[in-house]
Formats: C-alpha cells, structure tokens, sequence
C-alpha cells in the first residue's frame, strides 16, 4: 500500500513540475523574452551564490575540524608511527594552505569576474613566464615531500631483527584472528596448511622442534618499548591486519607471509588514562573478505615487562596442547 | 555521402550508425544505470546511519537480501556496494561519459561525416547493451550479484563458498564485464582511427579542441588497459572453472583444503590494477576535456596555455601506467617498489597543479556566463581541487599505512574521481543538449540541479576524511562492532541525510532531461556563440552531419574576445584576417 502511495505522489509531483515549468514559459514567450537565455542578473546571482556557498564550504570544512577533532586517532602509539605522524601534519599543513589558497581564488573570481553583456573578456590565451612558474614551485614542494616521504616509509618498512624482537604470527581466517607466540627460542615453528586439523587450527607443523614452545593466543599481548615483528598469514580469502594506533597495517594474503615490525610505546593502562576507561588497542580486518568482515577483532594489549611474562607464562605450549591433551 | 538515407524506426532508432545517435544510446543507458547505482548507494548510506534496521527504500530490494526483521543481510550489503562501484566506474563514467561524448565530439568537432567505422561503432554500443543485460540480470540471481568489491580480488571473487555472491553472480559479472571490455575496444579503436584519420581540411592537431584531444588520449589508455584487464578476467574465469591456479594457494575453505598451490592472488592485484590505474584518468580526462571547452566558452576566453593543457593531459596518460601500484602498497609487496610507486604518483600532482592553475588563468578577467553546464564546469574544478589535495596524503606509501582503505580513500575517490568526472559529464549534457535534441534544457532547474547537488555532494563526501582519520574501514556493513567508532554514528547519519537529499535533487535533472527533449524550448543555430565546428551543423539532425561540403577550418577553437573582431567569438571556418596572426 504505501509503495502505491509512492507512486501517486511522485507522479503527482512530477505532473506538478511540468505545470510549473509550462506556466513559467508561457509567461515568458507573453513577455518576448527567451527563459533559456542567461541574463546579466542570472550572472549576478550565480556569482553572489558563488561566493556565499563557496565560502560556505570552506566555513563547514573549518567546523568539521574544530568539532570532530577529538574524534580522529590519538597520537601515535609506536615509534615509526610518531614519524608518520609528524610526515601526515607537514603533508595535511601543506595541502590545507593549498586548498585555502586556491578555493578562495576560484569563487572570488567567479563573482569578480561575472559576466555583463556589456563587458568584454581580456583575451589572454597563454604566458610562458607564468606556466613556468607554476610548473617549477610545485615540483619543488612535490620533491621535498617525496624525499621526506621515503625516508619515512623506509624507516617504517625495512625494521631490523634485534635479540630483543619477539616474534609473533598473526593467522587469519573468516571471521577471526589466532596469534602464535614463538617461544623461547623465538622462533615460530613451520606451518602448511594442508596440516590444519582439529585443535592445530594454525596447521603447525609438530614434527619442527621449533614448534614444540609456540602458544596459541585468543589476544596480543607485547611489551612496552620491545621491538615486535608480526608475521602475517591467511587461511582463505585476503584480510588485512590494521591497527591504527599503531600506524601499522599489512595485508594477509593466502599462499604467503609479510609481515611488519614496530615498537610500541605506550601501555594499554596509560592510554586507558589518557583516552578513556574503555579504551583498547585493536587489530580490524580492512580488506573486504566476506560477510562478516566488519566485525573481525582482535585485542591487542601493551603492558610491562612483569605483567607480560605473567601472562605468557600462563599460556599453554602448543606441545602440551596438541599433543598430550588428546 | 550527403544524401539523406532513408531511414526507418529500427534503423534511426535501435540498430543505428549514426554516430549522434550512438552517442545518445549511450547516454540514456548511462543515465539509467546512474540512477540504479545511485539508489544503490541510497540504501547503503540508509543501512550505514540506521545499521541493521529496516526501511521503506528496502522495498525496492529482493525479499532474499533481507532479514526476519526486515534489515539488510550484511553480504547483501556487500553486494550492493559491489555493484554501485562497478555500475558508477564502469557504466556511468567509462561508457556513459566516453560512450556519449566521444561518439557525439569527435566527427562534429573535426568535421567528420561520422565515425570511421559506423558499424563498429554501433557493435560498440550494442556489446555495451548486453553487457548490461548480463549485469543487471545478476541482481535476480538466488545467491546474489558478485559482492566481493568492484575489484573482485580473489581468492575471495573466486570461492562460492566465501561468500554467495562469488557464485553464479560473478560469473555472470565476469561475462558482463569481458563484453563491456569487447565493446570499449571497438570503441577506443574507432576514436583513435576517427580522429588521426577523417579531420576536416585545416583541423591540424594543434586546433583540436581540447575535449577531442581528451577523448584521444583517453581512448588511447583505454586501447592499451583494457586487454588487461580482460586476460585478467580470463585467468580469474579459469580458477574459478577450469581448476588453474594463477590466483589460489593455500586455502581452507568452508572445512576443506583446497588443492591450488603456488599461485598469487598478488599477481591478481598487478594485472587489475594495471587496467584500474589508467582507468581512473579514462574516467577523469573526458570530464577535463569537456569542462575545458565550457568554460572557454563561457568565460569568453581562449583556455590558458593550451599547449601546457595538452602536455599536461599526455603526461597525466602516460604517468597514469606506472602508478598502479599504489593501491598496493599493504600488499605485502616489497617496500622498495612502494617507494618507485611514491615517487611516480606524487609526480602527477605537477601536471594536474599546472590544469588548475590555466583553469584559473582562464577565468581571470573573463566575462563569465553561468550557464548550467558552466556551473557543473566550475564544480569539476573545485573537486578536482579538493579531491586532489588528498591524493598527495594517499599517493605518499608512508601516510598510506594508516589510511589505506579507510574512508578516507572513500572521501577521496569520490570527490576527484566521482564529482570531478560526473560533474564534466552534466557540464556535457547540459552544454550540448541543444545539439542533441534541438532544443534547450530548462535553465532554472539547471541551476536548481547544480547548487542542490554541488552543497549535498560535499555535505556527503568531505565529512568521510574525518571517518578514515579515526580509523574507520571501508566496506563496514556497520561500525558498532568496535566501541573505538562510537562515537561516529552522528556523522555517519549526516552523510546518509545529504545524500539521499543529494540524490532528491537528481529528480529535478531527468526531469528536465526528459521533459526538454519533447517539451523544451527551440534551439537557436549555435546557442552559446561557440567557435567549434558542431555548432555550424543545422539544429535538425541530418545523417552526415553537413548537408554541403565539409567546413574548412581556418584557426584554432578559442578565439574568444579576440581584439579587433566585432563579436566575442569567431567560428573556426572563419578565415583569418589579412595581417591577423593565429592566436
């Protein structure tokens, strides 16, 4: 019923205009004039409204950044992602003055520049100096950010393995994360899919002797200051791995691994002060992968060198879990 | 060749080689899916402010899609943002707006007969239509059209039982799309040859219009994309079918192991992005090309620099084949081609720096006439401003990290790519509506369309950097899944308000599309006193385009406002006057 309701109303509507638009026409062939032809007070308007909403717009775009502010991700919590942090506000600085710059430029001229029938246009059709100029000052700009941006891109990607860094795996699948510790000997043990079985939901291969410390996690846990190399694997379509706290994210692709390192450092208890009670760091899937993509969680929490070992102690071998417990 | 045919309802109408009326199939079919598209995203942005809800725009959906409660099922959400990106960036703004323009530009605008190859050119729409058939009849399937992202990455496009979609629905978007790449090809192929080929008497290259050197190089980075993208397809079709595995490895699935090994869905992702980069610049350049010329037109001025516009149009192609990689730059893949990926694509904020600027130049001091198409015109330059900006945060892999396939990409896309082309391709409609159907568009609705349009799409599209600043993903079917995005539903529920606003305001576009096509008032020779050789065509559409001789031309397009000639604008068959030096 109301999907007739619709109907009526919209063809009602529709009726309506062309009514509307008839009469307006109608009156203006009375008047001798042609509707269609763009007067010197069209151009007027269009200008003014020009310059209104124009800078209307940019006044909206000035709110969104005032009132949404405390909405954005915090300040980064690793030690890359404080570089890439510093590389977004020089590269945002940047393009705001841009678009500040030359936005205003556009609808000024436009009402500046309205057209009278009486005017003539300046015939103006090409300046060699001026093309130069502005082919040259944004190659400048471009270049500077390009360097900067490659020496913080190779900072973030090309992380050197230290004694110090644990490595953890991080295994998808839809719709949730597994994490594999490697252990004491920080070593994770092989893996081959066709070895997923039962509760060997990672296909860890058992018979490679490093795989007898590896533990199976439900949540991250990692130290604060201590370097982390997350190694990244799938069990079927492509996820991804983000973690925008961190400024790291990575895909998961079937059939390989990557992988990313960074160093935390800030513990969740600390951000917990600084952002809220219920604050958590979180990893989310950000590749399309199926209907349930947008609920693939996993907790990650950064805490002290003692609560860290506590809780990995706590954890069961994959050894003792797989193969006594059958 | 100027005798009239006689022509007969099927052969004037449905099977034509006519080269205007190609270009006008084109366009109504590119509007119809526009519109299916747009109410696509309507009930997207309906589910995203209202998650899980129901609503009366759910009407318009298969029962199937739905829930007990009326709500939309989440992979069906998937579905529906699948098919808006292929409809928008394949249907409306490759075929709707190179289809339309490119068959309606080239032979006026340089003084051709028609298309170098009629019936070419008519397969060329006729492929496009099945295409469409195909595409659209996916909808009606049990298990859904293909729902894994209009970039159909596998392993995910690949398995049914990932997702339904990946069924009989990407089959047949895999069928839909290698026809739409046959009929672009045959397309591209006849622009190119059309416009080296049959330019009339003094048309050199250096007095094409700029919308004619847009189509060019745009067909061109169609000719040498799309076959990519269809062996692409190919390899996809044969793991799907066939048990290959270029695509698959590794993979449990619904409890079983597969038994693919050794193939990567990486090399997928090179060969897509290899067609998708250019894509972007297919769907962009005609948009430039076309507000090019109306804004000469309408600010009484010669464009500024036109030799720098087409420098920087070949320079924008040419860059656009080594860029691709920047869509994957999380891939996995190593840092070092991130970094050739960097430094390429940030390179092509020059040439684009330098098209905004000469748009500028070109409306200082002019005369400007807002016209409706002038405005639409004006939007495109202030999208690709806006939108453009961004691209240097997303092009710069060690910012992409943490924005990559945020809706700050979402935010960014759209303005650049959506607004920047769709806003070109009503700058078209509206500019040369009179010399499609005779008679011209309603100017208040005109200007009702642009300014409700131009206010909604940024009250749409600005607000999502601020969601991919604070982390939010793309393709969500909700974000009430993670405490972290609470507090976004505001605005989330803002964007849905401008956009179904935004999409209110189409209403008032077909309306006076079609309204005018029948009922509009009679069009005058050359209505917008332009120099371009469409314009001395006469205002009834004949077969031939001229019915005497072809025009000679004699001078560039942009003679406008030129000093020492009595009118603001002299026709390129105009001679040149004794002493008067070309431009």
């Amino acid at each position: 019923m109301t999907n007739i309701l619709i109907v009526v109303v919209v063809i009602l509507l529709v009726a309506t205009l062309v009514q509307i638009l008839r009469v307006s026409e109608l009156l203006s062939e009375i008047k001798n004039k042609d509707v269609n032809e763009v007067t010197d007070k069209d151009n007027n308007t269009q200008g003014i409204l020009f310059l209104i909403v124009g800078f209307g717009f940019l006044i909206f775009v000035v709110w969104q950044m005032v009132t949404w502010n405390h909405l954005l991700l915090p300040p980064a919590s690793s030690v890359h992602g404080t570089q890439i942090d510093f590389l977004m506000k020089i590269s945002m600085g940047l393009i705001l003055v841009v678009f500040f710059v030359l936005s205003p430029i556009l609808f000024y001229f436009l009402y500046k520049y309205r057209g009278k029938k009486s005017n003539k246009a300046y015939f103006f059709s090409h300046n060699n100096k001026l093309e130069v100029l502005w082919t040259v000052i944004p190659t400048i700009i471009l270049t500077a950010l390009i360097i900067f941006g490659l020496k913080t891109w190779d900072k973030a990607m090309n992380v050197e393995l230290t004694e110090s860094t644990t490595i953890i795996e991080v295994y998808g699948q839809q719709f949730n994360w597994t994490a594999r510790y490697s252990g004491l000997d920080n070593n994770l043990g092989k893996a081959n899919f066709k070895l997923v079985k039962g509760r060997n939901t990672l296909g860890v291969d058992m018979l490679d002797a490093n795989a007898a410390d590896d533990k199976m996690a439900r949540e991250v846990h990692l130290v604060i200051d201590q370097p982390v190399l997350l190694k990244f694997r799938s069990q079927d379509v492509i996820h991804s791995a983000f973690l925008p706290h961190f400024r790291v994210q990575m895909n998961c692709v079937p059939g390989m691994t990557t992988q990313f390192g960074f160093t935390p450092t800030k513990t969740t208890a600390q951000m917990k002060e600084s952002e809220g009670e219920d604050f958590e760091y979180i990893l989310l899937c950000n590749k399309i992968c199926g209907a349930s993509h947008y609920n693939m969680q996993l907790k990650f929490i950064v805490e002290t060198q003692e609560e860290y070992d506590l809780w990995l102690a706590s954890q069961e071998n994959l050894e003792t879990k797989l193969l006594t417990q059958k | 060749m100027s005798e009239h045919h006689k022509e007969n309802f099927i052969t004037k109408y449905v099977f034509t080689q006519d080269h205007k009326m190609i270009a006008k199939q084109f366009l109504i079919t590119g509007m119809f899916m526009a519109v299916v598209g747009m109410l696509m995203s309507a009930i997207f942005r309906v589910q995203l402010a209202n998650p899980g809800e129901s609503s009366i725009l759910y009407n318009l959906l298969p029962g199937a899609w739905l829930n007990d409660s009326g709500g939309l099922n989440p992979d069906k959400y998937l579905a529906l943002v699948t098919m808006h990106g292929t409809i928008l960036v394949f249907w409306v703004l490759t075929a709707g707006l190179s289809g339309t323009f490119a068959n309606f530009l080239i032979p006026l605008q340089i003084g051709a007969r028609d298309m170098a190859s009629g019936f070419l050119n008519m397969l060329s729409y006729w492929f496009f239509f099945i295409a469409t058939v195909v595409l659209l009849s996916s909808l009606f399937v049990e298990t859904g059209p293909a729902s894994g992202g209009w970039t159909i990455y596998p392993p995910l496009s690949a398995l049914p039982q990932a997702i339904p979609g990946s069924g009989t629905g990407m089959t047949l978007w895999l069928i839909s799309i290698t026809l739409f790449v046959v009929g672009s090809l045959l397309g591209g192929l006849n622009y190119i040859v059309t416009i080296l080929n049959l330019r009339t008497i003094g048309m050199t290259m250096q007095r094409l219009p700029l919308t004619v050197w847009a189509l060019l190089i745009t067909a061109i980075l169609g000719v040498l994309s799309f076959p990519v993208l269809l062996s692409c397809g190919l390899l996809l079709i044969f793991d799907r079918s066939f048990g290959t595995s270029f695509y698959l490895s590794d993979i449990i699935i619904g409890g079983e192991a597969l038994h693919n090994e050794g193939g990567s869905p990486i090399l997928f992702e090179h060969l897509f992005w290899f067609l998708g980069h250019p894509e972007v610049y297919i769907i962009l350049l005609p948009a430039l090309g076309i507000v090019s010329e109306v804004i000469a037109v309408n600010s009484r001025k010669p464009i500024f620099g036109y030799k720098a516009m087409v420098g920087a149009l070949l320079l924008i192609a040419f860059l656009s084949f080594i860029v691709w990689g920047h869509h994957m730059f999380m891939t996995g893949m190593n840092p070092f081609l991130g970094s050739v990926f960097t430094f390429t694509t940030l390179l092509i904020a020059i040439p684009s720096a330098v098209k905004v600027f000469n748009y500028l130049a070109t409306l200082w001091r002019g005369n400007i006439r807002f016209t409706p198409a002038m405005l639409f015109a004006i939007g495109t330059v202030s999208a690709f401003i806006t939108g453009g900006l961004t691209g240097i945060i997303l092009g710069d892999s060690a910012l992409d990290i943490n924005v990559h396939d945020t809706y700050f990409v979402v935010g960014h896309f759209h303005i650049v790519m959506g607004l920047s082309a769709i806003y070109g391709m009503f700058a078209g409609v509206y500019h040369w509506f009179p010399k499609m159907y005779g008679r011209m568009m309603n100017k208040n609705l005109g200007y009702l369309h642009f300014w409700g349009t131009f206010i909604c799409a940024y009250g749409v599209f600005f607000p999502m950097h601020f969601l991919g600043l604070a982390g939010l993903p793309r393709r969500y079917y909700s974000n009430s899944a993670f405490p972290m995005f609470d507090g976004l539903s505001d605005i989330n529920e803002l964007i849905t308000f401008f956009a179904l606003a935004g999409a209110i305001f189409q209403v008032f576009f077909l309306f006076n599309f079609f309204y005018s096509i029948f009922k509009g008032t009679k069009a005058t020779q050359n209505p917008w006193k332009s120099n371009t050789l469409e314009w001395t065509t006469p205002v009834e559409r004949i077969h031939g385009n001229w019915p005497g001789e072809l025009p000679v031309v004699t001078r560039w397009a942009y003679d406008y406002s030129k000093p020492g000639a009595d009118e603001d604008f002299i026709l390129q068959t105009e001679p040149l006057k004794e002493g008067e030096i070309e431009h």
